[in-house]
């Protein structure tokens, strides 16, 4: 989920490795053949998948904060044993992300340091607040709604644990999104209150979700390499129009009012937006969104707050150990 | 200070009765019941499996993919082991 917007190639690093090898590997992607972890790449493929997957792992845990804050005051027992379902498959997300991640020969580890050390990205998006119960709604229909255009395409990325990851996370996102539009059609359906509070959320979520596909194509310097490596399979603004297209009708199902009045479909029935502020967009990346710190500082108190049990386990394990090896010895 | 790796471990899983455990995935724990109580958490939360296998990731011994052309040779160029090499005739019907 949530790599469109962070993922940039290290260009081509064709000064020191074989040319030879490079050829056959390129030639490989060419004919739709998947990378597995011990097969021979490109240094700067390695690098590209390695920051892209982890960032995307990242965004999945650093994803369960905004949600979380909502699982404590659920309206209904049954949204509250869905959203803890939600909140745990992100969790499980970003395992399997880690996981594949690792295979490139990063330690999970290292990559979760780097997040806490505030030197790896995460979405933008979620460094918005969750102020409101529709905000939940909203985020299962759009975030992950966008989250469900960029990951379908990941499924036939070129690097096949990435690509494995990505099935089983398509799988039950579905689940999500559907869940945040339930939530929905019962505010809208409620009383007046219930809807305005939708609506709001709505204004409010809009625009940041539009981000989250990324800079615009003409500003994006580096999807060359990720394109002709097959990381990358759609462009930013494609993907965008698409999530577009197919929410526009569900707002209106709603009976809600999308937050861009210069919003028209043209000859081609496709929805043009108004422009989008990348500045804000910037901002929210260089870490002065509303809750960047805040959802740092979460991650950083969870992690330290861990560590008694990750150091226990470790000893209890080692105990274990070394009393068989005495066993063994008698 | 760093954060002390976890050892990795690989699981496998058996859908059904009948179907042979298959590799899902992987993840760390710090011992061995611990690693199936995360696999059962993070690779079995809608009925995924009936059975599960973790093991030691450096337990693995794997073949070298750059050496798959010697690896595998030997079995592509004896087409005799296919039963499509054997002629018999149309009149024997399915065999």
């Amino acid at each position: 989920m949530y790599t469109q917007a962070l993922n940039s190639s290290e260009g081509e690093d064709r000064n020191i490795e074989d040319a030879a090898l490079s050829a056959q590997f390129q030639a490989r992607i060419d004919t739709d053949d998947r990378i597995e972890p011990n097969d021979w790449m490109p240094a700067a493929y390695r690098k590209t998948l390695t920051r892209q997957i982890s960032q995307h792992a990242h965004s999945e845990i650093v994803g369960m904060l905004p949600e979380g804050n909502w699982i404590t005051r659920a309206p209904s027992l049954r949204r509250k044993a869905a959203l803890l379902a939600k909140v745990q498959d992100e969790c499980g997300h970003g395992l399997y992300l880690y996981a594949a991640a690792e295979t490139l020969g990063t330690s999970r580890e290292e990559l979760v340091d780097l997040m806490l050390a505030g030197k790896a990205k995460y979405s933008s998006i979620f460094n918005y607040p969750t102020l409101t119960w529709a905000d939940i709604g909203t985020i299962g229909w759009l975030v992950d709604g966008a989250a469900i255009m960029n990951q379908i395409p990941l499924c036939r990325c070129s690097y096949g644990p990435y690509a494995r990851a990505m099935i089983r996370v398509c799988k039950e996102e579905s689940f999500h999104q559907r869940q945040g539009f339930e939530i929905m059609v019962t505010l809208c359906r409620g009383t007046e209150e219930q809807k305005a509070m939708a609506q709001d959320a709505l204004n409010r979520w809009w625009w940041p979700v539009l981000m989250m596909f990324g800079p615009p194509d003409q500003s994006s310097q580096h999807s060359d390499t990720s394109t002709k490596w097959k990381i990358k399979r759609f462009s930013n603004d494609e993907l965008r129009q698409k999530f577009v297209d197919a929410t526009v009708p569900q707002a209106q199902f709603l009976g809600l009012t999308i937050p861009d009045p210069g919003m028209k479909q043209n000859e081609a029935g496709n929805w043009e937006y108004s422009t989008i502020d990348w500045d804000e967009f910037k901002q929210v990346l260089a870490g002065n969104g509303p809750c960047n710190r805040d959802r740092l500082a979460a991650r950083r108190k969870a992690h330290e707050d861990g560590a008694w049990v990750r150091e226990a386990a470790m000893a209890y394990a080692e105990k274990r150990r070394q009393r068989a090896v005495l066993q063994a010895a008698e | 200070m760093a954060t002390p790796n976890i050892p990795l471990w690989e699981v496998f899983i058996r859908s059904r009765n009948g179907l042979a455990h298959k590799h899902v995935g992987s993840l760390h724990a710090t011992d061995a019941t611990l690693a199936l109580q995360a696999a059962r958490d993070i690779y079995t939360r809608r009925g995924e499996g009936l059975s599960i296998w973790v093991v030691p990731s450096n337990a693995i011994t794997a073949s070298d993919p750059s050496e798959k052309g010697m690896m595998f040779e030997p079995a592509e160029s004896k087409i005799y082991r296919h039963p499509t090499f054997y002629d018999v005739p149309d009149e024997v019907g399915h065999m």
